[in-house]
């Protein structure tokens, strides 16, 4: 559905290996990803060597790249499980990078067609966003529709678009507790439309199906938060939504856009609900505290760039959350350091 | 046909919700309306030439206020209420005696969902209405509490349980929603996406509200939709439903209430004149510029809680702020304080009321 040319140069594709088959993911796949440079990281924690197909134009990482980079002292960020996909970020030198977890395959639209899910999120991060004012015919971008009536004519221009955050068919990303209680529930509704997130509105962002602008807001997308029973499925992390909660007020900080919606993605049975729900709960209680604080929070002036912001948000982390829970203090340390670390790298 | 709630249940709300059609042509559009309107009470706003017969087609159940009625039943306060637009409907949620208001343009006819069938248009808002909003926090996966829906990870529990929703804004397929410029622009653009989505504007966040297809809890904030100065004698049109908007989504964020939009659509079927609009809007098109920092920066007092008292407060703050941009706006604020006037006159139990709505979540 893109109108835009899309330049391959620009466009790294990050794949955080979670199971070592990668087989089908990618064969799944191929028809979008064999055009563009893969960036493919493996869990540190996954033993063994990765089962990759023939015709992908891929760099590979593995835990001693890893360590080779980060070093091994016991400041140094956790790599493991998802957050392997962040180290793809450090690596990456493009404009845009898209990741999707390796459970996931391309989705068909209502009319039956394969979604391809990578033009969609570049269609969505080289368009503007509309952050400031509500178009209710959503993104007014799109071919065949606009601005509506009532709509300011000096917002019309919009701002640049920081991050896309993509949806899923069948398995939709609810929580362990809402999904242990409707085990049969599966979204089937293919909602045709991309929307800017309004500014200074928060929301969970799902690291399953994303894409952004690396140049803009690369130093926001982090690996930080980690749960003490952290584990590979979503159901048990929640430290996507915690780097998305960054991400929208480094976006609504530096008046960049945030988009929802369009691509789907489908994606596959996995876990069993009730099971992670037994083992980790703790995720769905801290997003109590969470969410307010980040609903509040406001960088000061000075901060011009992501990094800058990234940077205010530790410390005040650090002031507020850390006091009530040891998570948030390692939270805040793993940005700091995820900060010193995304610079050095730069510099290299 | 149609669908199914006229013949086997008794249609939702049927005696608690009202239609309001602001006319100066004709109701013919009502015979395809007839399957789901038909049990519904009818207030018809005759615009224009008082001495002109609106027929309305048999079987349907309404009071009919032509400006003379208007005048008669507001006297000196029918100042308020516009002549030549149709902003002229806002009369009829003031006399209207029921908890819901749906309003509909007379060009609006019934919309085919992709699969082919026939939307009932007054049914999705009633769903709409009787079910929370989430202002609080987006929710990606849109209305939570629509069936195959639920709130995604990280979506704290202690909002799942929103807010009462006090509006349900629907759309247009075919002729949308466009103002002049982009009409002459776009001529021949139509909307043909039909996007399966209700969702919750969020708190701090202003949207142009459009009145074609609009749906609202009358008891929650029917004071706030006054559709303004707008036709005959105004220097401006096609703002009337914008203004309520505006004025709308700044007490509801500061009440706490929701606001919706998305689903249902309805068949837009008549373009107006582009040039004609141009006319109309071209004062709001620079106005704008103003009014929207306005009402993105507007504040209420922790006393407002009432409808009525932020719309006064509201009120006050249009003319010291406002006043200066046009003196249409002073004229504009002394009429929304006689709107709430007569709003009270004409609904006394609830301006005797006090103090935040409770929710009516169902």
């Amino acid at each position: 559905m893109s109108e835009i040319s899309i330049n391959h140069d620009e466009v790294d594709i990050v794949i955080g290996a979670l199971q070592l088959d990668l087989t089908s993911f990618m064969e799944e796949w191929k028809p979008v990803f064999s055009l563009f440079h893969l960036i493919i990281v493996q869990d540190p924690d996954l033993k063994g060597k990765l089962e990759i197909p023939a015709g992908f134009n891929y760099d590979l990482y593995t835990k001693s790249d890893i360590d080779g980079v980060v070093g091994l002292s016991s400041n140094a960020i956790s790599f493991s499980g998802y957050s392997c996909r962040y180290f793809g970020y450090l690596m990456s030198h493009k404009k845009y990078i898209i990741a999707i977890d390796d459970d996931c395959i391309p989705a068909k639209d209502s009319a039956g067609n394969f979604v391809d899910a990578v033009a969609q999120h570049i269609t969505n991060l080289s368009t503007p966003a509309t952050p400031f004012f509500f178009n209710t015919l959503y993104d007014p971008f799109c071919k065949g529709t606009d601005f509506v009536r009532g709509y300011p004519f000096s917002l019309r221009s919009g701002v640049d678009c920081g991050l896309s955050c993509g949806l899923w068919l069948n398995l939709a990303d609810l929580d362990a507790p809402t999904q242990a209680l409707k085990p049969e529930l599966r979204n089937t509704r293919y909602v045709d439309a991309v929307l800017t997130v309004p500014s200074r509105t928060m929301m969970p962002v799902s690291g399953i199906n994303i894409a952004f602008n690396r140049e803009l807001v690369g130093p926001a997308l982090l690996p930080a938060f980690r749960l003490a029973k952290e584990g590979n499925l979503r159901w048990e992390t929640v430290e996507d939504i915690w780097t998305g909660m960054c991400v929208k007020v480094v976006c609504d900080h530096l008046r960049l856009g945030v988009k929802s919606g369009l691509p789907y993605v489908w994606r596959k049975e996995r876990g069993n609900a009730i099971e992670s729900l037994k083992k980790e709960w703790e995720g769905v209680k801290l997003m109590e505290d969470i969410v307010p604080f980040f609903q509040s929070l406001r960088l000061s002036t000075s901060a011009a760039t992501a990094e800058d912001c990234v940077s205010e948000i530790a410390a005040v982390v650090k002031e507020k959350l850390a006091p009530t829970n040891p998570v948030f203090a390692r939270a805040a340390e793993n940005m700091l350091e995820w900060v010193k670390l995304w610079k050095r790298v730069r510099t290299q | 046909m149609a669908t199914t709630d006229i013949s086997k249940s008794s249609p939702p709300l049927k005696d608690e919700l009202d239609i309001v059609i602001p006319t100066i042509r004709n109701l013919d559009f009502l015979e395809m309306w007839r399957p789901f309107f038909q049990p519904y009470h009818l207030i018809i706003v005759q615009d224009g030439d008082p001495s002109k017969t609106i027929k309305v087609p048999e079987g349907f159940d309404y009071e009919l206020y032509n400006r003379n009625d208007i005048n008669k039943i507001l006297g000196p306060k029918a100042s308020c209420i516009s002549f030549k637009d149709s902003a002229c409907r806002c009369f009829g949620y003031m006399v209207s005696k029921k908890k819901y208001i749906f309003t509909i343009d007379d060009d609006c006819f019934v919309a085919k969902d992709p699969t082919g069938k026939e939307i009932n248009a007054l049914e999705q808002h009633i769903k709409n209405l009787l079910t929370p909003s989430t202002p609080f926090f987006f929710n990606t996966l849109y209305d939570p509490y629509r069936e195959g829906a639920d709130f995604v990870r990280g979506y704290p529990f202690s909002l799942r349980e929103g807010a009462p929703t006090a509006v349900s804004h629907g759309l247009w397929l075919n002729i949308p929603d466009y103002d002049a410029p982009t009409q002459l622009v776009k001529p021949r653009e139509r909307n043909t996406r039909f996007v399966d989505a209700v969702m919750t504007i969020p708190k701090g966040t202003l949207f142009p509200m459009c009145g074609m297809n609009l749906a609202f809890d009358r008891e929650l904030i029917g004071p706030a939709m006054y559709f303004g100065l707008m036709g005959d004698g105004q220097p401006i049109g096609r703002y009337d439903d914008m203004w309520a908007g505006w004025c709308t989504k700044v007490i509801c964020d500061h009440l706490g209430l929701g606001i919706k939009t998305g689903l249902p659509y309805i068949w837009h079927s008549k373009a107006s004149n582009p040039f004609v609009n141009l006319k109309k809007e071209y004062k709001g098109i620079y106005w704008q510029e103003e009014l929207i920092p306005f009402f993105q920066s507007a504040t209420l007092s922790k006393d407002a809680n009432t409808v009525q008292k932020c719309y006064l407060e509201l009120s006050k703050q249009v003319k010291a702020k406002l006043g200066k941009v046009d003196d249409y706006f002073n004229k504009l604020a002394d009429a929304m304080v006689t709107w709430i006037e007569a709003w009270d006159e004409m609904n006394p139990s609830a301006a005797s009321s006090s103090g935040v709505p409770s929710g009516s979540a169902k």
